[in-house]
């Protein structure tokens, strides 16, 4: 469903994605991991549109993703890392107007917002203001924009910074579920634990490239275990990209 | 689709906008006061309301007749309030800022002047006393004391007793003088025992002094909508204060971009298949309609409460404040486009605010500013907001003085989308 072929971009002299590729099918969650700084945020960014790549490319369904009012584009929905909701604004109205971006009106509207808002189970807070929401809530309410317009492909950027376990928990639910319903889904995280509940696959980058892509089985599977015990998700994860800070 | 997301960009904002009840309040209250507030006092004297007058004090220590001439000539006058302390207290009274101006009659300034007047010895010198920061009372006391001093001393040149001492005191000086050839002497002989012969006639038939008197009266007509309709001071404090909370309204919808752009909300916005014109778009719209009700709602107080009318064209009226507030919503977009961060934007948009609305006559008349400066304001879109309102409000101009503010404002609107477009900051990484 998601195929980044090759992709590119540089920051004056900082290079900061490096001919990185990787696909996502349906009904599949890819778990995007790496250091700070690896490249992850600019992947995403490029393959949402929020960023031109320099080379490279992003394919939606075999189709390239072209520039800003691509229709390829309502294809992807994105969460970003950031709470991207208007405080003073009622959950409904938050939805209402995401999903006129997308082109949705009247009744599609009225049953997307439903829709979603019962995904995440914020229906009965719906006129309530964002303001007066949780961080858990407000999570949840991020992830439902980003789900409203019913993308094909769902691009998570790090979806439960700061929330309580029962929030975070009820997110994976979610995930889950759109898992089942055919998704393609790419998730960012620095929570190894999600990444191994989650993924079908994990794509490690650091310095801007990939540099292991496999499923969790596999990653562990491949790495020596320390004193006869199973190797973590963890150790792997520092094994490939080493263990200085990268603040 | 490009209506359908411009729709709901206006829609939210406005949601956004009224969803803060104490906001909107304050965004309608504020320039409504502050309008009211210069408005009562720029109101001009048509209001059934006491001019303001300028302090002065006189110090006479010349006691002679000429002198107490011009101090009651001062203390008659309806822009003064004269006080007569002595030099001591009027020159501290001008240096605390009490007194705009002191004025000194010095000892023998009367008998001098006399002789001044016929064009015999020095003129005497008048002292004045000044506050440097009351510049203008300065010159309106000046223009109004030479008046005076003209009247007394002529008054007792031709009609006093100084002046006919005066006058039998010179003619046999005349006589002798070896400084003038004979004709001369003649001629101003002649002048002399003339003024001589009509106080000797004058005293007979006339009690009222005589002297110099302007040469002239002045109709005061104040140029307004109408014959008969008075200055309203209120329409172009509403006009100036209106404009000015509209660019800082403006401003801060740049700074609330730049909030934005932090909390990741043009993440989202960006993700979507819309164009970056209808995005701007849809801003600019949502910010023209928000400072259209603001100008509107203030208006609107202005006709009710302080019987302000659009004399001009309604027409007008609405071209020169949907072209003054694209251009305010535009500034804002220009504000989000150049700005770093929510913080040095409004720091630096409220220096340019501030100056604009200064340059371009909402505070001040502009006459006041030197001439460069006055050539400056051209170029300063506040001051044909300013104009275009003035003209289409108490100036009673038909819709011809409505068509350039609107083309400037519109010009500026355009340049400030262009920049915008141009400088905005489109990739969020």
């Amino acid at each position: 469903m998601l195929t980044v072929k090759n992709l590119r971009k540089t920051f004056g002299s900082l290079v900061a994605v490096n001919d990185v590729s990787f696909r996502v099918e349906s009904g599949q969650l890819v778990g995007l991991l790496g250091p700070n700084g690896a490249g992850k945020t600019t992947t995403v960014s490029m393959l949402t549109g929020l960023i031109t790549p320099d080379r490279g490319e992003v394919l939606v369904g075999g189709a390239r993703l072209g520039g800003d009012t691509d229709p390829a584009k309502r294809r992807i929905g994105l969460v970003p890392q950031d709470l991207a909701l208007y405080d003073e604004l009622s959950a409904r109205d938050n939805l209402r107007f995401f999903g006129a971006l997308y082109g949705l009106s009247g009744a599609a509207l009225d049953s997307a917002i439903a829709a979603s808002l019962a995904l995440v189970e914020l229906a009965d807070r719906a006129r309530d203001r964002v303001k007066t929401y949780s961080g858990g809530m407000k999570r949840r309410l991020n992830l439902a924009a980003g789900l409203l317009h019913d993308p094909d492909i769902l691009v998570l950027d790090e979806p439960t910074v700061g929330v309580d376990p029962q929030s975070r928990n009820a997110i994976f639910d979610n995930l889950e579920t759109l898992k089942r319903r055919g998704k393609a889904l790419l998730y960012t995280t620095h929570y190894m634990e999600e990444a191994e509940r989650l993924a079908d696959r994990l794509v490690v980058i650091d310095h801007g490239s990939v540099i292991a892509d496999d499923t969790v089985a596999g990653l562990t599977g491949g790495v020596a275990a320390a004193g006869g015990a199973p190797a973590t998700l963890e150790s792997v994860f520092l094994s490939l990209t080493g263990r200085s800070l990268r603040d | 689709m490009m209506l359908n997301t411009l729709g709901a960009m206006v829609r939210k904002d406005l949601q956004l906008f009224f969803s803060d009840r104490r906001a909107v309040i304050m965004s309608f209250l504020v320039p409504i006061a502050i309008a009211s507030f210069f408005g009562s006092i720029f109101s001009g004297p048509g209001n059934n309301t006491e001019p303001a007058k300028i302090d002065v004090a006189v110090i006479d220590h010349d006691a002679t007749a000429i002198s107490r001439g011009i101090v009651a000539g001062l203390q008659g006058d309806r822009n003064l309030r004269v006080a007569t302390p002595g030099e001591d207290e009027a020159r501290a009274a001008v240096k605390r800022g009490k007194t705009s101006v002191a004025v000194i009659i010095p000892g023998g300034f009367g008998d001098a002047a006399g002789r001044a007047f016929f064009g015999d010895g020095d003129k005497p010198q008048l002292d004045i006393v000044y506050d440097p920061s009351h510049s203008v009372e300065f010159a309106m006391v000046r223009g109004i004391l030479t008046e005076y001093v003209m009247q007394a001393v002529s008054r007792e040149m031709f009609g006093g007793a100084q002046g006919r001492q005066y006058v039998e005191r010179m003619l046999p000086q005349i006589q002798s003088s070896s400084a003038m050839n004979e004709g001369q002497k003649r001629l101003l002989v002649n002048l002399l025992q003339s003024v001589q012969g009509f106080y000797n006639s004058a005293s007979d038939t006339a009690s009222q002094p005589r002297g110099l008197t302007m040469p002239y009266a002045v109709r005061e007509e104040a140029m307004t909508s109408g014959e008969n309709v008075a200055y309203n001071g209120y329409a172009h404090s509403f006009a100036g204060m209106g404009i000015q909370f509209l660019l800082f309204a403006a401003a801060n919808l740049g700074v609330e971009m730049l909030l934005e752009r932090q909390r990741g909300m043009w993440k989202r916005l960006r993700s979507a298949p819309v164009s970056r014109t209808a995005l701007l778009a849809g801003k600019t719209l949502s910010g023209t309609i928000i400072a259209l009700m603001t100008l509107f709602v203030s208006f609107a107080f202005a006709m009710i409460v302080f019987k302000v009318r659009i004399a001009g064209s309604l027409v007008g009226f609405l071209a020169v404040s949907i072209a003054c507030c694209a251009m305010a919503a535009t500034f804002g977009l220009l504000v989000a486009a150049l700005g770093k961060t929510p913080a040095s934007a409004r720091g630096v948009t409220t220096l340019a605010v501030l100056m604009m609305v200064m340059l371009g006559g909402a505070w001040v008349p502009t006459f006041i500013f030197p001439a460069w400066l006055q050539q400056l304001t051209l170029v300063v879109p506040a001051r044909w907001a300013v104009d275009g309102l003035d003209a289409m409000t108490w100036r009673g101009i038909g819709i011809s003085g409505a068509v350039v503010p609107t083309i400037v404002l519109m010009a500026f609107a355009a340049a400030f989308w262009t920049i915008a477009v141009s400088r905005f900051r489109w990739e969020e990484v």
